[in-house]
């Protein structure tokens, strides 16, 4: 299957390094302390945020800071193939980096023996699930007034058609060449999450890095914008009931 | 007295990192090896005979067991023309006072996935080439990682194992009246990880090191020098510089250990 034409643009008319369209929305549950929904691509993905809790079961706790818990989880209709419900594997293992990204940006310090749980419900799956997991998550940490580092991002970059390209779509995950997830710290560069399969030389993976750190700076204005948009409302909101 | 009491845990855990971390910025490490040098590492294979493929894999004090069996199964629906790789991995009660029995644990498919993915994304084993019947039988290849002893870096000791164990494995085809035949093997993997101490990526981290550790990074490279799988693990960041530097160490480590222990 080829994925980049002779006009060098990909099968969704995106050039090597675009992202795909993305839109994030805060504060859309209203049990959750703090929760954000983000389309990115055709993936469509809720988080809720509920915490700093007591941990439980009370072995878990940690005298010294808090942990942070991330839940992982695919809807069985997000799929082509139904997929079965409940934590698979695959999904086991993304919860812990996912959880493990976020506790590098939150002061965890700050809440000992308690949990932050951070549940991610993927809706629909359009390749990159995790990266648009964390980044709606750190969103809806700070809708929950968890105080943080910065808010992570989650970028991808991989290798298709022997090409580094950003931020690939389902067609070109399956049939591309490397897969590289990362989730960032904006404000340090710091890197937080990082996985990678398939095959790149050293130099592909230096420009693949190159790429989602430049797109991950784009995507936490995105974030931002988000927030923002959601305290302009209530501000509109409040001002209105002022003006009855 | 503080508002958070600390546990005598706790209090030497501080003192191990800090003396941990003190040494590294000094240039060295707890055992005295070299930032980049591996531990000692034994592998022997055809430890169990009756397994289609084994081998047994010391890596400084830790030691793990990897064995493969081969069976006939039926083929994913989505992939009829391709044989099953499947890699489990346990963590057993013996060989450590934190493992415990019980259903697999977060760490234990971590470690299964980490290892599997380097096999895997290096198209190590040509699977093509395990169709028994199109999309009605194929050879599945069960990687089984049994660890016995854990001083740390079960990811590396156990990749190994797995690699050798693949290497000399035999596919059991007189069972189907065919012929025995070795295993399809494309490419020879080499999986080798680190621990972030204070700014400092330690190679092969025995057990002391991985517990004051603040990241971890697995790196997968083939013979070409290509990175073929990565994972970073824990609660902490790595930055650029610490990233490739991990990426060269591995490039040189796999040819290394691919040459003097595999003899590839």
């Amino acid at each position: 299957m080829k994925l980049i034409n002779e006009e060098g643009l990909r099968i969704d008319g995106r050039k090597f390094n675009e992202l795909r369209p993305i839109r994030i929305e805060v504060g859309v549950l209203n049990r959750a302390d703090g929760s954000a929904y983000i389309e990115w691509g055709g993936n469509k993905v809720l988080v809720a945020v509920y915490g700093p809790r007591e941990a439980f079961p009370k072995h878990t706790q940690n005298p010294s800071r808090a942990i942070v818990n991330a839940r992982y989880n695919m809807a069985a209709f997000s799929v082509d193939e139904r997929k079965r419900p409940g934590p698979d594997r695959r999904a086991v293992e993304i919860s812990k980096v996912i959880g493990e990204a976020l506790e590098c940006a939150v002061f965890t310090e700050q809440f000992p023996r308690t949990s932050i749980d951070v549940y991610i419900e993927v809706l629909q799956a359009d390749a990159g699930t995790r990266i648009a997991g964390i980044t709606a998550a750190s969103v809806a940490l700070v809708d929950a007034g968890i105080p943080m580092k910065d808010m992570v991002v989650g970028c991808a970059a991989g290798k298709i058609d022997g090409k580094v390209v950003l931020d690939l779509n389902k067609e070109e995950d399956n049939f591309g060449q490397a897969d590289l997830p990362m989730a960032i710290i904006p404000r340090t560069q710091e890197i937080v999450l990082l996985q990678m399969d398939g095959n790149m030389t050293r130099d592909e993976l230096e420009q693949a890095v190159e790429l989602s750190k430049k797109a991950a700076m784009y995507i936490s204005d995105l974030q931002k914008e988000a927030l923002l948009a959601k305290y302009k409302s209530q501000e509109q909101e409040k001002e209105g009931e002022r003006g009855e | 007295m503080s508002a958070v009491s600390k546990s005598a845990d706790e209090i030497v855990y501080g003192l191990k990192r800090e003396y941990l971390e003190k040494i590294c910025t000094e240039g060295s490490r707890i055992d005295g090896r070299k930032f980049d040098e591996m531990r000692p590492v034994i592998v022997n294979t055809n430890f169990v005979p009756r397994a289609q493929g084994s081998a047994e894999v010391r890596l400084g004090d830790s030691r793990v067991l990897v064995g493969i069996k081969i069976e006939q199964g039926e083929p994913f629906q989505d992939t009829p023309n391709s044989g099953i790789l499947t890699t489990n991995a346990e963590l057993l009660p013996m060989a450590s006072p934190t493992f415990e029995s019980g259903p697999p644990s977060e760490d234990a498919i971590e470690l299964a996935r980490v290892v599997d993915r380097g096999i895997r994304e290096s198209k190590m084993i040509d699977l093509d080439k395990l169709v028994i019947k199109e999309g009605e039988k194929v050879w599945v290849v069960f990687i089984d990682m049994h660890i016995l002893d854990y001083d740390g870096n079960l990811i590396d000791a156990c990749s190994l194992g797995a690699v050798a164990a693949l290497l000399e494995a035999k596919v059991p085809a007189s069972k189907i009246g065919a012929e025995d035949f070795p295993l399809p093997i494309n490419h020879v993997p080499i999986t080798t990880t680190f621990a972030k101490i204070g700014s400092t990526m330690l190679a092969d981290p025995n057990l002391e090191e991985e517990e004051v550790e603040s990241a971890r990074l697995s790196v997968a490279t083939n013979e070409n020098g290509d990175v073929v799988a990565m994972q970073k693990g824990m609660g902490g960041s790595i930055t650029n510089e610490e990233l490739f530097s991990a990426v060269d160490t591995s490039i040189k480590l796999g040819k290394d250990i691919r040459k003097r222990v595999l003899g590839k």
